[in-house]
Protein backbone atom coordinates (compact mmCIF):
# COMPACT_ATOMS: atom_id res chain seq x y z
CA UNK A 1 0.00 0.00 0.00
CA UNK A 2 1.88 3.08 -1.09
CA UNK A 3 2.31 6.19 1.02
CA UNK A 4 0.48 9.14 0.37
CA UNK A 5 1.99 12.94 1.09
CA UNK A 6 0.11 16.14 0.42
CA UNK A 7 2.44 18.63 -0.92
CA UNK A 8 1.28 22.17 0.17
CA UNK A 9 1.88 25.33 -2.09
CA UNK A 10 2.12 28.69 -1.11
CA UNK A 11 0.48 31.38 -4.23
CA UNK A 12 1.62 27.72 -6.65
CA UNK A 13 5.22 27.67 -4.97
CA UNK A 14 6.46 24.62 -3.35
CA UNK A 15 7.87 25.29 0.13
CA UNK A 16 11.58 24.08 1.45
CA UNK A 17 9.14 22.19 4.38
CA UNK A 18 7.09 20.75 1.50
CA UNK A 19 10.38 19.04 -0.18
CA UNK A 20 10.96 18.15 3.62
CA UNK A 21 7.82 16.16 4.04
CA UNK A 22 8.27 14.46 0.71
CA UNK A 23 11.67 13.29 1.59
CA UNK A 24 9.94 12.52 5.25
CA UNK A 25 7.20 10.40 3.00
CA UNK A 26 9.90 8.69 1.08
CA UNK A 27 11.61 7.29 3.97
CA UNK A 28 8.52 6.03 5.14
CA UNK A 29 7.97 4.26 1.97
CA UNK A 30 11.19 3.11 1.44
CA UNK A 31 10.75 1.24 5.37
CA UNK A 32 7.60 -0.23 4.19
CA UNK A 33 9.03 -0.96 1.05
CA UNK A 34 6.47 0.79 -0.92
CA UNK A 35 5.82 3.49 -3.22
CA UNK A 36 4.91 7.17 -2.78
CA UNK A 37 2.15 8.98 -4.33
CA UNK A 38 2.32 12.92 -3.94
CA UNK A 39 -1.38 14.98 -3.82
CA UNK A 40 -0.89 18.48 -5.15
CA UNK A 41 -4.24 20.96 -4.90
CA UNK A 42 -4.18 24.23 -6.89
CA UNK A 43 -2.18 26.29 -9.25
CA UNK A 44 0.93 24.62 -9.53
CA UNK A 45 2.96 24.66 -12.48
CA UNK A 46 3.94 21.44 -14.22
CA UNK A 47 7.82 22.11 -13.78
CA UNK A 48 7.33 22.41 -9.71
CA UNK A 49 5.07 19.64 -9.82
CA UNK A 50 7.72 17.30 -11.50
CA UNK A 51 9.85 18.51 -8.73
CA UNK A 52 8.72 16.31 -6.47
CA UNK A 53 9.99 13.56 -8.48
CA UNK A 54 13.56 14.31 -7.78
CA UNK A 55 12.31 14.64 -3.30
CA UNK A 56 11.32 11.12 -4.55
CA UNK A 57 7.36 10.81 -5.42
CA UNK A 58 6.62 8.39 -8.21
CA UNK A 59 3.10 9.30 -9.16
CA UNK A 60 2.07 12.99 -8.57
CA UNK A 61 -1.36 13.43 -8.45
CA UNK A 62 -2.43 17.15 -9.62
CA UNK A 63 -6.07 18.74 -8.30
CA UNK A 64 -6.16 22.00 -10.43
CA UNK A 65 -9.60 22.60 -9.96
CA UNK A 66 -10.88 25.91 -10.13
CA UNK A 67 -12.30 26.16 -6.87
CA UNK A 68 -9.37 24.79 -4.82
CA UNK A 69 -7.32 27.41 -6.08
CA UNK A 70 -7.00 28.77 -2.32
CA UNK A 71 -7.54 26.99 0.61
CA UNK A 72 -10.41 25.38 1.82
CA UNK A 73 -9.89 23.52 5.22
CA UNK A 74 -12.94 20.94 4.29
CA UNK A 75 -12.39 20.85 0.78
CA UNK A 76 -8.92 20.07 1.05
CA UNK A 77 -9.27 17.49 3.30
CA UNK A 78 -12.26 15.58 1.39
CA UNK A 79 -9.71 15.80 -1.55
CA UNK A 80 -7.13 14.44 0.34
CA UNK A 81 -8.66 11.34 1.72
CA UNK A 82 -10.41 10.75 -1.36
CA UNK A 83 -7.12 10.36 -3.14
CA UNK A 84 -6.11 8.18 0.06
CA UNK A 85 -8.91 5.79 -1.03
CA UNK A 86 -8.24 5.79 -4.34
CA UNK A 87 -4.67 4.90 -4.23
CA UNK A 88 -5.36 2.77 -1.59
CA UNK A 89 -2.50 4.30 0.76
CA UNK A 90 -2.96 3.82 4.82
CA UNK A 91 -0.11 6.55 5.33
CA UNK A 92 -0.71 9.75 4.85
CA UNK A 93 1.62 12.67 6.03
CA UNK A 94 1.49 15.94 5.82
CA UNK A 95 3.44 19.37 7.32
CA UNK A 96 2.37 20.13 10.33
CA UNK A 97 1.57 24.14 8.76
CA UNK A 98 -0.93 26.12 9.74
CA UNK A 99 -3.21 24.34 7.34
CA UNK A 100 -1.81 21.13 7.95
CA UNK A 101 -2.92 21.00 11.15
CA UNK A 102 -6.75 21.69 9.99
CA UNK A 103 -6.45 19.23 7.40
CA UNK A 104 -4.46 16.09 9.22
CA UNK A 105 -7.59 15.68 12.19
CA UNK A 106 -9.94 15.65 9.29
CA UNK A 107 -8.23 13.16 7.77
CA UNK A 108 -8.15 10.79 10.23
CA UNK A 109 -11.59 11.24 11.13
CA UNK A 110 -12.43 10.22 7.26
CA UNK A 111 -10.36 7.51 7.13
CA UNK A 112 -10.66 6.08 10.36
CA UNK A 113 -7.37 7.06 10.97
CA UNK A 114 -5.10 7.76 14.29
CA UNK A 115 -3.26 11.08 13.97
CA UNK A 116 0.07 11.81 15.27
CA UNK A 117 0.74 15.95 15.30
CA UNK A 118 4.03 17.53 15.68
CA UNK A 119 5.92 14.66 14.59
CA UNK A 120 9.87 14.96 14.84
CA UNK A 121 11.55 11.67 13.90
CA UNK A 122 11.11 8.53 11.64
CA UNK A 123 8.60 5.65 12.79
CA UNK A 124 10.90 3.50 14.71
CA UNK A 125 11.73 0.26 13.02
CA UNK A 126 9.97 -2.90 13.77
CA UNK A 127 5.96 -4.39 13.82
CA UNK A 128 4.45 -1.11 16.09
CA UNK A 129 4.10 1.99 13.66
CA UNK A 130 5.58 4.30 17.08
CA UNK A 131 6.82 7.74 16.32
CA UNK A 132 8.00 10.86 18.70
CA UNK A 133 6.11 13.99 19.18
CA UNK A 134 6.40 17.00 20.47
CA UNK A 135 4.36 17.60 23.70
CA UNK A 136 4.00 19.66 26.46
CA UNK A 137 4.55 22.76 24.11
CA UNK A 138 8.25 21.72 23.41
CA UNK A 139 9.26 21.06 27.16
CA UNK A 140 9.20 17.05 26.13
CA UNK A 141 8.14 14.25 23.58
CA UNK A 142 5.59 11.38 23.39
CA UNK A 143 6.48 8.50 21.89
CA UNK A 144 3.15 7.42 20.26
CA UNK A 145 1.91 4.42 18.93
CA UNK A 146 -0.92 4.46 16.47
CA UNK A 147 -2.72 1.41 16.37
CA UNK A 148 -5.09 2.05 13.53
CA UNK A 149 -4.46 0.24 10.12
CA UNK A 150 -5.08 3.86 8.60
CA UNK A 151 -2.57 6.88 9.73
CA UNK A 152 -2.02 10.21 9.51
CA UNK A 153 1.10 12.44 10.48
CA UNK A 154 2.02 15.97 10.60
CA UNK A 155 5.56 16.27 10.76
CA UNK A 156 7.35 19.64 11.92
CA UNK A 157 9.04 21.66 9.61
CA UNK A 158 12.75 21.70 9.96
CA UNK A 159 12.91 17.91 11.59
CA UNK A 160 13.42 15.95 8.17
CA UNK A 161 16.49 17.23 5.94
CA UNK A 162 15.75 17.25 2.19
CA UNK A 163 17.12 14.18 0.54
CA UNK A 164 16.87 14.77 -3.26
CA UNK A 165 17.01 10.88 -5.39
CA UNK A 166 17.51 10.53 -8.86
CA UNK A 167 14.21 9.36 -9.08
CA UNK A 168 11.35 11.07 -11.63
CA UNK A 169 7.71 11.05 -10.82
CA UNK A 170 5.38 11.22 -13.64
CA UNK A 171 2.45 13.69 -12.71
CA UNK A 172 -1.56 12.82 -13.65
CA UNK A 173 -4.53 15.14 -13.35
CA UNK A 174 -6.86 13.58 -10.14
CA UNK A 175 -10.98 14.65 -10.36
CA UNK A 176 -12.02 15.15 -7.13
CA UNK A 177 -15.33 14.71 -6.49
CA UNK A 178 -16.51 17.91 -4.40
CA UNK A 179 -19.79 17.87 -2.26
CA UNK A 180 -20.68 21.76 -1.74
CA UNK A 181 -21.13 21.42 1.72
CA UNK A 182 -17.36 21.61 1.59
CA UNK A 183 -17.10 24.88 0.11
CA UNK A 184 -19.36 27.03 2.13
CA UNK A 185 -16.51 29.12 3.16
CA UNK A 186 -15.48 32.12 1.06
CA UNK A 187 -11.78 33.69 1.42
CA UNK A 188 -12.43 37.21 0.82
CA UNK A 189 -8.17 38.21 1.76
CA UNK A 190 -5.22 37.22 1.49
CA UNK A 191 -2.51 38.93 2.99
CA UNK A 192 1.21 37.78 2.93
CA UNK A 193 4.04 39.61 3.09
CA UNK A 194 6.79 38.40 0.43
CA UNK A 195 9.54 40.36 1.57
CA UNK A 196 9.43 38.99 5.06
CA UNK A 197 10.75 35.08 5.90
CA UNK A 198 8.26 33.32 7.75
CA UNK A 199 8.40 32.79 11.02
CA UNK A 200 7.11 28.98 11.71
CA UNK A 201 8.92 27.29 8.92
CA UNK A 202 11.86 29.57 9.49
CA UNK A 203 15.84 28.30 9.03
CA UNK A 204 17.27 30.95 10.88
CA UNK A 205 15.29 33.35 13.91
CA UNK A 206 16.34 36.24 15.49
CA UNK A 207 14.33 37.28 18.14
CA UNK A 208 13.88 39.91 20.47
CA UNK A 209 12.67 40.78 23.97
CA UNK A 210 12.42 43.43 26.90
CA UNK A 211 16.06 43.96 27.14
CA UNK A 212 15.63 45.85 23.94
CA UNK A 213 13.62 48.43 25.85
CA UNK A 214 11.38 49.66 23.24
CA UNK A 215 9.70 48.69 19.63
CA UNK A 216 11.84 51.73 18.64
CA UNK A 217 14.62 49.60 19.03
CA UNK A 218 13.65 47.18 16.73
CA UNK A 219 16.02 48.69 13.73
CA UNK A 220 18.76 46.64 14.57
CA UNK A 221 16.86 43.25 15.03
CA UNK A 222 15.67 43.68 11.71
CA UNK A 223 18.77 44.96 10.44
CA UNK A 224 20.52 41.44 11.49
CA UNK A 225 17.46 38.92 10.35
CA UNK A 226 17.45 40.49 7.13
CA UNK A 227 21.62 40.05 6.46
CA UNK A 228 20.72 36.05 8.12
CA UNK A 229 17.81 35.70 5.37
CA UNK A 230 16.14 35.24 8.85
CA UNK A 231 12.94 35.73 10.33
CA UNK A 232 11.88 37.78 13.10
CA UNK A 233 10.28 36.50 16.51
CA UNK A 234 10.11 37.92 19.97
CA UNK A 235 8.94 37.01 23.91
CA UNK A 236 6.01 37.09 25.54
CA UNK A 237 6.19 40.23 26.88
CA UNK A 238 7.50 42.04 23.64
CA UNK A 239 4.11 40.57 22.29
CA UNK A 240 1.68 42.01 25.17
CA UNK A 241 3.44 45.35 25.24
CA UNK A 242 2.21 45.59 21.75
CA UNK A 243 5.79 46.57 20.56
CA UNK A 244 5.65 43.58 18.14
CA UNK A 245 2.77 41.54 16.58
CA UNK A 246 1.23 38.29 18.18
CA UNK A 247 2.42 36.50 15.50
CA UNK A 248 5.77 36.31 16.05
CA UNK A 249 5.50 35.82 19.76
CA UNK A 250 7.65 32.32 20.43
CA UNK A 251 7.02 30.11 23.29
CA UNK A 252 4.72 28.23 25.36
CA UNK A 253 1.47 30.14 24.75
CA UNK A 254 2.54 31.20 21.32
CA UNK A 255 4.65 29.64 18.31
CA UNK A 256 6.86 26.88 18.55
CA UNK A 257 10.01 26.94 16.20
CA UNK A 258 13.07 24.54 15.32
CA UNK A 259 15.34 26.63 13.04
CA UNK A 260 18.66 25.70 12.37
CA UNK A 261 19.61 29.19 14.55
CA UNK A 262 18.07 30.66 16.87
CA UNK A 263 19.27 33.76 18.00
CA UNK A 264 17.92 35.68 21.12
CA UNK A 265 18.21 38.97 22.52
CA UNK A 266 17.80 40.43 25.77
CA UNK A 267 15.42 37.59 26.35
CA UNK A 268 15.91 36.36 29.88
CA UNK A 269 14.72 32.84 28.75
CA UNK A 270 11.52 32.00 31.18
CA UNK A 271 10.46 28.51 30.96
CA UNK A 272 7.40 29.51 28.65
CA UNK A 273 10.01 30.88 26.00
CA UNK A 274 12.36 28.22 26.23
CA UNK A 275 9.67 25.62 25.58
CA UNK A 276 8.92 27.37 22.08
CA UNK A 277 12.74 27.19 21.53
CA UNK A 278 13.53 23.43 22.72
CA UNK A 279 13.95 22.19 19.15
CA UNK A 280 16.29 24.73 17.77
CA UNK A 281 19.73 23.03 16.64
CA UNK A 282 21.96 26.19 17.59
CA UNK A 283 20.90 28.63 20.06
CA UNK A 284 22.67 31.75 20.44
CA UNK A 285 22.13 34.18 23.31
CA UNK A 286 22.93 37.79 23.82
CA UNK A 287 22.27 38.96 27.56
CA UNK A 288 24.23 42.04 29.46
CA UNK A 289 22.78 39.55 32.73
CA UNK A 290 24.98 36.90 32.77
CA UNK A 291 23.00 35.25 35.22
CA UNK A 292 19.77 34.58 32.97
CA UNK A 293 18.61 31.25 32.61
CA UNK A 294 18.73 31.04 28.90
CA UNK A 295 22.21 31.04 28.65
CA UNK A 296 21.91 27.51 30.50
CA UNK A 297 20.54 26.17 27.51
CA UNK A 298 22.55 28.27 24.62
CA UNK A 299 25.06 26.82 22.69
CA UNK A 300 26.94 30.19 22.12
CA UNK A 301 26.37 33.58 24.44
CA UNK A 302 27.82 36.71 24.59
CA UNK A 303 27.57 38.48 28.04
CA UNK A 304 27.29 42.25 26.63
CA UNK A 305 24.75 45.17 26.63
CA UNK A 306 22.74 44.15 23.12
CA UNK A 307 22.96 48.00 22.02
CA UNK A 308 26.71 47.17 21.65
CA UNK A 309 27.10 43.69 20.41
CA UNK A 310 24.01 43.64 18.01
CA UNK A 311 25.89 46.39 15.82
CA UNK A 312 29.12 44.94 16.42
CA UNK A 313 27.58 41.51 15.09
CA UNK A 314 25.76 42.70 12.29
CA UNK A 315 29.54 44.20 10.97
CA UNK A 316 30.96 40.99 11.71
CA UNK A 317 28.43 39.29 9.43
CA UNK A 318 28.66 42.25 6.77
CA UNK A 319 33.05 40.96 6.66
CA UNK A 320 32.33 37.47 6.58
CA UNK A 321 29.76 37.41 3.85
CA UNK A 322 31.76 40.26 2.36
CA UNK A 323 34.99 37.82 2.35
CA UNK A 324 32.79 34.56 1.72
CA UNK B 1 -26.64 32.48 19.86
CA UNK B 2 -26.35 29.09 21.70
CA UNK B 3 -22.35 28.95 21.68
CA UNK B 4 -20.50 25.90 23.18
CA UNK B 5 -17.01 26.34 24.61
CA UNK B 6 -14.35 23.23 24.84
CA UNK B 7 -12.13 23.66 27.62
CA UNK B 8 -9.22 21.96 28.97
CA UNK B 9 -7.14 21.26 32.01
CA UNK B 10 -3.37 21.84 31.84
CA UNK B 11 -0.68 22.32 33.76
CA UNK B 12 -0.02 25.76 34.46
CA UNK B 13 2.95 27.51 32.29
CA UNK B 14 5.62 27.73 34.81
CA UNK B 15 5.39 23.92 35.19
CA UNK B 16 8.73 22.10 35.28
CA UNK B 17 7.90 18.78 33.12
CA UNK B 18 8.75 15.56 34.91
CA UNK B 19 8.02 12.18 34.62
CA UNK B 20 7.15 8.82 36.58
CA UNK B 21 6.67 5.24 36.45
CA UNK B 22 9.95 4.55 33.83
CA UNK B 23 8.89 7.86 32.27
CA UNK B 24 5.33 6.52 30.90
CA UNK B 25 3.40 9.08 33.71
CA UNK B 26 3.67 12.91 33.71
CA UNK B 27 4.59 13.64 37.16
CA UNK B 28 1.04 15.54 38.29
CA UNK B 29 3.22 15.65 42.04
CA UNK B 30 3.29 19.36 43.05
CA UNK B 31 1.91 20.23 39.93
CA UNK B 32 -1.37 23.60 39.74
CA UNK B 33 -3.54 22.93 37.20
CA UNK B 34 -5.17 25.84 35.45
CA UNK B 35 -7.87 26.48 32.49
CA UNK B 36 -5.51 25.92 29.39
CA UNK B 37 -4.50 29.55 28.46
CA UNK B 38 -6.30 29.56 24.73
CA UNK B 39 -9.30 28.05 25.94
CA UNK B 40 -9.59 31.38 28.11
CA UNK B 41 -9.41 33.43 24.89
CA UNK B 42 -12.21 31.36 23.47
CA UNK B 43 -14.30 31.88 26.88
CA UNK B 44 -13.68 35.62 26.81
CA UNK B 45 -15.01 35.89 23.29
CA UNK B 46 -17.78 33.96 23.66
CA UNK B 47 -19.10 35.95 26.58
CA UNK B 48 -18.29 39.13 24.37
CA UNK B 49 -20.51 37.78 21.75
CA UNK B 50 -23.42 36.79 24.34
CA UNK B 51 -23.44 39.60 26.29
CA UNK B 52 -26.18 41.26 27.50
CA UNK B 53 -28.46 37.96 27.21
CA UNK B 54 -27.71 37.47 23.73
CA UNK B 55 -27.64 33.72 24.02
CA UNK B 56 -25.51 30.92 26.56
CA UNK B 57 -22.24 30.12 26.88
CA UNK B 58 -21.77 26.52 27.59
CA UNK B 59 -18.47 24.85 28.17
CA UNK B 60 -17.46 21.29 28.12
CA UNK B 61 -14.93 19.53 29.25
CA UNK B 62 -14.02 16.04 29.11
CA UNK B 63 -11.81 14.99 32.68
CA UNK B 64 -12.50 13.17 35.60
CA UNK B 65 -13.46 15.02 38.74
CA UNK B 66 -10.26 16.77 39.38
CA UNK B 67 -10.96 19.18 36.40
CA UNK B 68 -14.00 20.51 38.35
CA UNK B 69 -12.18 23.48 40.13
CA UNK B 70 -11.03 24.71 35.92
CA UNK B 71 -14.69 24.23 35.04
CA UNK B 72 -16.16 26.59 37.86
CA UNK B 73 -13.28 28.97 37.29
CA UNK B 74 -15.14 29.22 33.70
CA UNK B 75 -18.13 29.72 35.27
CA UNK B 76 -16.94 32.12 37.36
CA UNK B 77 -15.81 34.14 34.05
CA UNK B 78 -19.12 33.80 32.85
CA UNK B 79 -20.18 31.02 31.61
CA UNK B 80 -23.82 30.33 31.73
CA UNK B 81 -23.14 26.75 32.54
CA UNK B 82 -21.00 23.75 32.15
CA UNK B 83 -21.01 19.87 31.16
CA UNK B 84 -18.43 17.13 32.28
CA UNK B 85 -18.24 13.73 30.35
CA UNK B 86 -16.56 11.78 33.27
CA UNK B 87 -13.52 10.36 31.73
CA UNK B 88 -9.89 10.32 31.30
CA UNK B 89 -9.37 11.93 28.21
CA UNK B 90 -7.44 9.46 26.23
CA UNK B 91 -6.76 11.15 23.37
CA UNK B 92 -8.34 14.18 20.71
CA UNK B 93 -10.41 11.55 19.01
CA UNK B 94 -11.67 10.16 21.78
CA UNK B 95 -12.33 14.01 23.62
CA UNK B 96 -13.84 15.35 20.05
CA UNK B 97 -16.27 11.54 19.90
CA UNK B 98 -17.70 12.54 23.06
CA UNK B 99 -18.38 16.14 23.08
CA UNK B 100 -19.69 15.43 18.80
CA UNK B 101 -22.17 13.11 20.78
CA UNK B 102 -23.38 15.66 23.48
CA UNK B 103 -23.68 18.62 20.59
CA UNK B 104 -25.70 15.83 18.28
CA UNK B 105 -28.42 15.39 21.15
CA UNK B 106 -27.86 19.25 22.18
CA UNK B 107 -27.22 21.61 18.84
CA UNK B 108 -25.19 24.60 19.25
CA UNK B 109 -24.37 27.53 16.70
CA UNK B 110 -20.94 27.78 17.46
CA UNK B 111 -18.23 25.65 18.95
CA UNK B 112 -15.10 27.30 20.10
CA UNK B 113 -12.06 25.96 21.55
CA UNK B 114 -8.12 27.04 22.19
CA UNK B 115 -5.42 26.39 19.35
CA UNK B 116 -4.45 24.30 21.21
CA UNK B 117 -3.86 22.83 24.30
CA UNK B 118 -0.85 23.65 26.58
CA UNK B 119 -0.13 19.84 27.16
CA UNK B 120 -0.27 17.97 24.08
CA UNK B 121 -0.56 20.38 21.55
CA UNK B 122 -2.68 18.92 18.95
CA UNK B 123 -4.85 21.23 17.70
CA UNK B 124 -7.15 18.62 16.31
CA UNK B 125 -9.93 18.48 18.57
CA UNK B 126 -11.80 21.02 16.40
CA UNK B 127 -10.94 20.09 13.07
CA UNK B 128 -12.13 16.47 14.31
CA UNK B 129 -15.58 18.27 15.55
CA UNK B 130 -15.97 19.82 12.44
CA UNK B 131 -15.45 17.02 10.52
CA UNK B 132 -17.74 14.66 13.11
CA UNK B 133 -20.87 17.40 12.63
CA UNK B 134 -19.95 17.56 9.06
CA UNK B 135 -19.36 21.51 9.70
CA UNK B 136 -16.83 23.88 8.72
CA UNK B 137 -13.61 24.56 10.85
CA UNK B 138 -10.77 26.85 10.98
CA UNK B 139 -8.00 26.21 13.34
CA UNK B 140 -5.70 29.12 14.65
CA UNK B 141 -7.80 32.09 14.10
CA UNK B 142 -6.60 35.50 15.28
CA UNK B 143 -10.02 37.63 14.77
CA UNK B 144 -13.37 36.66 14.99
CA UNK B 145 -16.94 38.57 14.36
CA UNK B 146 -20.43 37.05 13.38
CA UNK B 147 -22.76 39.55 11.09
CA UNK B 148 -26.21 37.83 11.20
CA UNK B 149 -25.50 34.12 10.33
CA UNK B 150 -22.26 34.98 8.66
CA UNK B 151 -18.92 34.79 10.60
CA UNK B 152 -16.20 36.78 9.55
CA UNK B 153 -12.05 35.27 10.86
CA UNK B 154 -8.80 36.07 10.62
CA UNK B 155 -6.62 33.01 9.97
CA UNK B 156 -3.32 32.92 10.75
CA UNK B 157 -1.04 31.71 7.46
CA UNK B 158 2.67 31.48 7.10
CA UNK B 159 3.80 35.10 6.46
CA UNK B 160 0.47 36.46 7.30
CA UNK B 161 -3.08 36.64 7.36
CA UNK B 162 -6.06 34.77 5.68
CA UNK B 163 -9.85 36.53 5.95
CA UNK B 164 -12.98 33.72 5.61
CA UNK B 165 -16.81 34.38 5.62
CA UNK B 166 -18.39 31.17 6.61
CA UNK B 167 -22.25 30.48 7.55
CA UNK B 168 -22.33 28.95 10.58
CA UNK B 169 -22.23 26.54 12.66
CA UNK B 170 -18.21 26.25 13.00
CA UNK B 171 -16.42 25.33 14.85
CA UNK B 172 -12.89 27.14 15.50
CA UNK B 173 -9.38 27.13 17.25
CA UNK B 174 -9.35 30.93 18.74
CA UNK B 175 -5.63 32.20 18.91
CA UNK B 176 -4.30 35.60 20.62
CA UNK B 177 -6.16 38.43 19.36
CA UNK B 178 -9.47 37.17 19.29
CA UNK B 179 -10.04 38.26 22.78
CA UNK B 180 -8.69 39.50 26.02
CA UNK B 181 -8.73 36.73 28.69
CA UNK B 182 -11.08 37.87 31.34
CA UNK B 183 -10.35 37.79 35.47
CA UNK B 184 -13.84 36.39 36.93
CA UNK B 185 -14.69 39.08 39.88
CA UNK B 186 -16.42 38.14 42.76
CA UNK B 187 -19.83 38.26 42.03
CA UNK B 188 -19.04 35.55 39.27
CA UNK B 189 -16.88 33.27 41.73
CA UNK B 190 -19.73 33.67 44.19
CA UNK B 191 -22.54 32.68 41.18
CA UNK B 192 -19.88 29.96 39.88
CA UNK B 193 -20.90 27.95 42.93
CA UNK B 194 -24.64 27.64 42.32
CA UNK B 195 -24.46 27.21 38.11
CA UNK B 196 -25.38 24.27 37.03
CA UNK B 197 -22.67 21.40 35.38
CA UNK B 198 -23.93 18.70 34.59
CA UNK B 199 -21.53 15.66 35.02
CA UNK B 200 -22.97 12.69 32.08
CA UNK B 201 -20.90 9.86 31.45
CA UNK B 202 -18.84 8.71 28.10
CA UNK B 203 -19.47 6.71 25.54
CA UNK B 204 -17.57 3.98 24.07
CA UNK B 205 -15.25 4.24 21.02
CA UNK B 206 -12.32 2.50 20.02
CA UNK B 207 -9.32 4.99 20.05
CA UNK B 208 -6.24 4.71 17.94
CA UNK B 209 -3.37 5.82 19.56
CA UNK B 210 -1.57 5.51 22.30
CA UNK B 211 0.95 7.30 24.38
CA UNK B 212 3.70 4.79 25.16
CA UNK B 213 6.70 7.15 27.03
CA UNK B 214 8.06 10.34 27.20
CA UNK B 215 11.38 11.95 27.19
CA UNK B 216 12.59 15.36 28.44
CA UNK B 217 14.83 16.73 25.51
CA UNK B 218 18.47 16.19 25.17
CA UNK B 219 20.47 18.65 27.57
CA UNK B 220 23.01 21.03 25.39
CA UNK B 221 26.30 21.11 25.86
CA UNK B 222 27.95 23.73 28.61
CA UNK B 223 27.66 26.96 26.60
CA UNK B 224 30.30 28.44 24.67
CA UNK B 225 31.20 32.33 25.75
CA UNK B 226 32.48 34.78 23.21
CA UNK B 227 33.92 37.35 24.85
CA UNK B 228 31.68 40.84 24.06
CA UNK B 229 34.38 42.46 22.12
CA UNK B 230 35.19 39.90 20.13
CA UNK B 231 31.89 39.26 18.24
CA UNK B 232 33.67 38.40 15.03
CA UNK B 233 34.56 35.06 16.90
CA UNK B 234 30.96 33.77 17.38
CA UNK B 235 30.44 34.49 13.41
CA UNK B 236 33.74 31.86 12.96
CA UNK B 237 32.18 29.33 15.37
CA UNK B 238 28.91 29.51 13.51
CA UNK B 239 30.09 29.13 10.16
CA UNK B 240 33.07 26.55 11.21
CA UNK B 241 31.88 24.40 14.40
CA UNK B 242 28.18 25.08 13.93
CA UNK B 243 27.64 25.40 10.53
CA UNK B 244 24.32 27.02 10.30
CA UNK B 245 25.41 30.12 8.98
Amino acid sequence: MPVLVYTENAEGKFKKSTFEVVSYARAIADQNNTTLTAISIGNVAKDDLNLLGKYGAEKVLNVSNDKLKNFVNQAYASVIAEAAKKEGADIVVLSNSFSGRGLAPRIGVKLEAGVADGVVSLPEAGGKFIVKKTAFSGKAFAKVELTSVNKVISLIPNAYKVVETNGAGTVEDFNAGLKQSDLTSIIKEIVRSTDKVSLPDADIVVSGGRGLKGPENWGMVEELADLLGAALACSKPVSDAGWRPHSEHVGQTGIAVSPNLYIAIGISGAIQHLAGVSSSKVIVVINKDAEAPFFKVADYGIVGDAFEVVPKLIAAIKEYKASA
Amino acid sequence: MKILVCISNVPDTTTKITFTDNNTQFNTAGVQFILNPYDEIALARAIELTDGGNGSVTVINVGEISTEPTIRKALAIGATDAVRVNAKPHDAWFVAFQIAQYVKANPFDLILTGRESIDYNGSKVAAMLGELLDIPSVSIIKKFDINGGQVTVEREIEGGKEVLEIPLPITAGCAEGVAEPKIPNMRGIMSARTKPLTVIEPVEVKTFSEVLSYETPAPRGQVKLVPADDVAKLVTLLHEEARVI
